[in-house]
């Protein structure tokens, strides 16, 4: 279902670009470079996500300009984003490239930020998922569907990057689960949190779905580690069901239902949708700067469209982003909009549990 | 033997991947590369493996890999080119390289240096690729032994290293490695984001320093000056004959310095989370420590660049480990290497947990490709370092110009902001004050590079040592007090006994001589203020943010106890005390320049980049500096310029850079370089 709907939202907005060439309102690219900006380091996930559509972007793009991935790093991504705000639309050659810790920051009013996300103009939406997963000894402890309610009482240590970062998601699952988690931050990469899990320090932990396959799945198979919960996906109305990539796994809204005391609605859940929406289905996302002109848009999106239309997209895209929409056009506007546009109310919920549980004051 | 039914297959088929012409015409390719970048200090394997990650997606595994080992392989090696003979740490594995391998390129034994450095090198990186090809099997099991507490230990014996490097007055030495944690811990703290000595005002503070703008503000800024005010040669008297023989003479000697070395660099290595920075300095404490004759280490003993050489290539061997099995990257270069690879072929090598099983004949092909990157890189910087040496010989204010572009430019590397100029300016000025006061700056770079694991794993391991005591306290000791934990105890204790004992006889910088009283006085107050204020500063955060507290706190405390002490002692020695060396009075003589007017001109280059923006202040500098200060004629200066200018423009090219904005550019759209 969910599938279909998104493929019939791709071609829709496929069919949108190619009209738009047909009119003859495409930019031409021609002996130009096009500059990627990725406001992390380029050792990041954004980089290998960048990194992998940039040679395909230049391929598919009118008149094959070289496309250079260029790094900005600083301040968790806020300050790259902060620069391509001050950048008008000049010729189309300048593009950015934001994460779930530019839409973190910007929800959470974070004192650093000065750009708004609906001056930009969006033409790809890349979505991933998550997946938490506990030592198999904790697991078998599990009740029926997830069940959490025997681990309440078990001390659980999380290697973090941070309370206001993606991290925010997992840990605000974990405590609505009723489960005293306690993150030890200072961590650099989620990879060095598996590590610790690893080294049996962690006895909890999440991972994207990409690196869950490629880096926990081994982990699963030796018997060291059990997949728990995915944080789901989301279908075209917006509910939440099972994530693709991992059918028969649970997800977070099942185990939560499962669970004695944890509610799928309410204040808690919203601000828990609010943000997993915010974070996962529409993480990675491509802008043109404020006052780009629709055929700039057009040209683009219809780019981004046909890459994904190559025969061998699903195959060289597995390993690198999963089985996760990549979504153009309307689609990534609507992604786009949920992703950006969280409740008043969920945020005020966020700030103030971030400020009591981990003393966390964005002023 | 299990073991060796699964490896002897995988190998035979790594070789054969490997043996074949365009692989290793790929591997020579990604070694000329790689060897291009190294020699210009402070742009490492990032710059260049960046460089290559266009050209990767598609392209066939084994060639893909043999390009991009070869560039990673020879960084080690050629940035030895750097540090022997400016004295410049070309990159964070040979910053103890300079300490003996700059005297020795001033005693004209600069060949000599280099020969002996790359014979390390090589050998270094084959004991590596050996001992890894039966290692690596048997890898995971221990490296997960490794946990918190004992990460933390290695960082402390890393530390414990400032011991031997502390110069002459143990409680300088002591003073200035507090000073390069608490720099080190400048920015957002890592447990609860509290900002520590910085604002949200001035949001280049808040990310912290990056050790290539501190690598090169404390030794090649001062360094530099230094020789510029000097107005000759780096080296200061006829080559010695000999050349490149000699040097590998020397490192067959201590060919048993060189394995030790060797296995030091892939053990630590091979331990996720330290990233290998602190593997030249053990290795070079280590050497100092087994050294008989301990009296010219630091004025030019060619153990001092054996010792760290075959450290530093062995540990890029040790770092495939947790780069391969565990998918997490030991450096900056290595979390590029990661996605690359994925970009290779239809994306079947999967790095991680399962590369062993899935891919042990690339893992091999990986670990031999690095073994023969050696071999190769080794050969060609041999062949090289006859002719690249005679640059000690030019007098430096021609070379001087060039040698500021290059590290501006590198520094601009780390944020790509004119603030990166200003700090490498401000590190710089602090550089040459310890090196005029004899203030040890190797101690103030261990303590920089240190501050962030050694904060964070004291953190982590209280957190989860707590809980662990929570559970049991049987459990929260098994946890704490590991026999590896233990061990690594006592030879910290060791090393600090014994360094303590020996640091009067080793100057790692060499001997200075005392001069007035006055300004070694004024510039231990002016440190004091500032550790002062970080105690202030750190102090005043607030309690749910104490764990970013704790940290900086102990840490200035223990520094403000030491310059007390200094101070009482100050009052209480005569001016001829070694305390109050100042390398002025050594210098006198040979100084025909003085230390502002020199300082200006670097300065004014600068304030104009801030104006006029980067290549337009250089063009005007590079001209000005070769006609008034070098006092060539104005059409000798042109062409320098240009020079100088077509050669930095080609490499921010072929890199994707750009140059540092001015006020200028805020106002007038220029055309690239000038932006």
């Amino acid at each position: 279902m969910l599938k279909k709907t998104l493929a019939a939202l791709a071609l829709t907005s496929a069919l949108v670009a190619t009209q738009s060439v047909a009119d003859g309102h495409q930019i031409d690219l021609s002996g130009k470079t096009v500059e990627w900006i990725i406001p992390f380091s380029e050792t990041g996930g954004s980089a290998k996500w960048a990194n992998f559509y940039a040679p395909l972007l230049s391929e598919a793009l009118p008149g094959n300009p070289t496309v250079v991935v260029t790094f900005n790093p600083g301040a968790g991504s806020t300050k790259g984003a902060n620069a391509f705000q001050e950048m008008g639309y000049e010729d189309g050659t300048t593009i950015f490239g934001s994460s779930g810790s530019t839409q973190f920051p910007y929800l959470l009013s974070d004192p650093r930020v000065r750009y708004e996300y609906s001056d930009w103009n969006v033409v790809l939406a890349s979505g991933t998922g998550g997946v938490a997963y506990l030592p198999p000894e904790l697991s078998a402890q599990l009740g029926d569907g997830g069940d959490a309610s025997a681990l309440q009482g078990e001390d659980f240590i999380y290697g973090s990057q941070g309370a206001t970062r993606l991290d925010l998601v997992p840990l605000l699952a974990w405590e609505m689960l009723g489960l005293q988690v306690e993150p030890v931050f200072g961590i650099e990469g989620r990879g060095d949190g598996r590590l610790m899990f690893e080294r049996g320090e962690a006895n909890i932990d999440y991972q994207t779905s990409s690196s869950f396959l490629s880096g926990v799945t081994p982990l699963v198979e030796a018997g060291t580690a059990a997949p728990w919960f995915s944080f789901g996906a989301l279908d075209a109305d917006g509910n939440i069901v099972r994530d693709p990539t991992f059918p028969d796994m649970p997800t977070f809204k099942e185990v939560c239902e499962a669970t004695e005391g944890c509610e799928t609605s309410g204040e808690q859940w919203d601000a828990w949708k609010a943000f997993f929406v915010a974070g996962f289905p529409a993480q990675k996302m491509v802008f043109l700067p404020a006052g780009a002109p629709d055929n700039a848009v057009a040209t683009f999106t219809e780019a981004f469209a046909a890459i994904q239309e190559r025969d061998d997209f699903a195959e060289i895209s597995r390993a690198r982003l999963g089985v996760y929409p990549q979504l153009t056009g309307s689609a990534a506007q609507t992604a786009m909009a949920s992703a950006t546009d969280v409740p008043q109310e969920a945020k005020d919920f966020v700030i103030n549990w971030l400020s009591e549980r981990y003393g966390v004051v964005l002023q | 033997m299990e073991v060796f039914a699964t490896a002897f297959p995988a190998l035979s088929d790594a070789f054969a991947m490997i043996l074949q012409p365009h692989v290793i015409g790929y591997l020579v390719l990604g070694v000329v590369m790689g060897l291009c970048i190294g020699v210009f200090p402070g742009l490492g394997g990032i710059a260049g493996l960046s460089l290559l990650l266009p050209f990767m997606f598609g392209m066939e595994p084994v060639t893909g890999l043999a390009l991009m080992v070869g560039m990673v392989a020879v960084v080690p090696t050629s940035d030895t080119f750097a540090s022997v003979l400016m004295g410049i740490p070309g990159s964070s594995a040979s910053q103890a390289t300079v300490l003996d391998g700059f005297p020795m390129a001033k005693k004209g034994q600069a060949a000599r240096a280099l020969s002996a450095a790359f014979a390390s090198s090589l050998f270094g990186g084959l004991v590596g690729a050996a001992f890894l090809t039966v290692f690596i099997l048997a890898a995971r099991p221990i490296v997960l032994l490794f946990q918190t507490p004992e990460l933390l230990m290695i960082t402390i014996f890393g530390l414990s290293m400032v011991g031997i490097l502390a110069g002459r007055v143990a409680l300088k030495g002591l003073v200035a490695a507090c000073l390069g944690i608490l720099v080190g811990t400048i920015g957002e703290g890592a447990s609860s984001g509290a900002l520590r000595m910085s604002t949200y005002d001035m949001p280049y503070l808040v990310d912290g320093l990056k050790l290539v703008i501190v690598g090169l503000g404390i030794f090649a800024i001062p360094e530099i000056i230094a020789l510029l005010r000097r107005d000759k040669a780096i080296s200061d008297r006829a080559p010695l004959g000999g050349g490149w023989a000699e040097g590998v003479k020397d490192w067959w000697a201590n060919k048993w310095l060189s394995v030790r070395c060797s296995l030091i660099g892939v053990v630590v290595g091979v331990i996720p989370g330290l990233g290998g920075s602190v593997v030249d300095w053990i290795a070079y404490g280590h050497t100092v420590q087994t050294a008989k004759d301990k009296s010219q280490f630091g004025s030019g003993d060619v153990r001092g660049v054996i010792g760290p050489e075959s450290s530093n290539n062995a540990k890029e061997g040790g770092g495939l480990v947790p780069t391969l099995l565990f998918g997490i990257p030991g450096s900056g270069s290595m979390a590029i290497f990661i996605s690359a690879v994925a970009l290779l072929g239809t994306g079947s090598i999967e790095v991680g947990p399962s590369m062993l099983k899935n891919n042990l004949d690339f893992t091999y092909a990986i670990v031999w490709l690095l073994a023969l990157a050696n071999v190769v890189g080794t050969l060609i910087c041999i062949a090289a370092s006859g002719g690249i040496a005679k640059l000690t010989e030019i007098r430096f204010a021609l070379l001087a110009p060039f040698l500021f572009m290059i590290i501006a430019f590198a520094a601009f590397q780390s944020r790509q902001e004119i603030w990166d100029l200003v700090a490498l300016f401000g590190i710089g000025l602090l550089g040459i004050l310890m090196r005029r006061f004899d203030w040890s700056r190797p101690a103030f770079l261990i303590g920089f590079v240190l501050a962030a694991p050694a904060e964070r794993y004291t953190n982590q391991a209280y957190q989860i040592g707590a809980s662990r005591f929570r559970r049991g306290f049987e459990d929260g000791i098994e946890y704490v007090f590991s026999p590896i934990v233990i061990v690594l105890i006592i030879i910290t204790l060791l090393s600090v006994v014994i360094g303590l004992r020996q640091a009067k006889n080793i100057q790692a910088e060499g001997s200075v001589a005392a001069g007035s009283k006055r300004a070694p006085v004024v510039f231990l107050l002016a440190v004091t203020a500032y550790i002062a204020l970080t105690y202030w500063n750190a102090a005043i955060i607030p309690d749910f943010a104490r764990m970013d507290r704790v940290f900086p706190v102990f840490v200035a405390t223990v520094a403000l106890i030491g310059c007390a002490l200094l101070l009482v002692q100050m009052m209480r020695a005569d001016e001829t005390s070694a305390i109050f060396a100042d390398r002025e009075a050594e210098e006198a003589d040979d100084n025909v320049h003085g230390l502002w007017a020199t300082l200006g001109w670097f300065a004014s280059l600068l304030v104009a980049s801030a104006v006029f923006g980067f290549i337009l202040a250089l063009a005007g500098f590079l001209l000005l500096f070769i006609r008034l200060r070098a006092g060539k004629s104005w059409g000798y200066a042109a062409i320098y310029t240009a020079v100088g200018i077509a050669f930095i423009c080609a490499m921010a090219w072929t890199l994707n850079r750009d140059f540092p904005p001015g006020v200028l550019q805020s106002f007038v759209d220029l055309p690239w370089p000038l932006t």
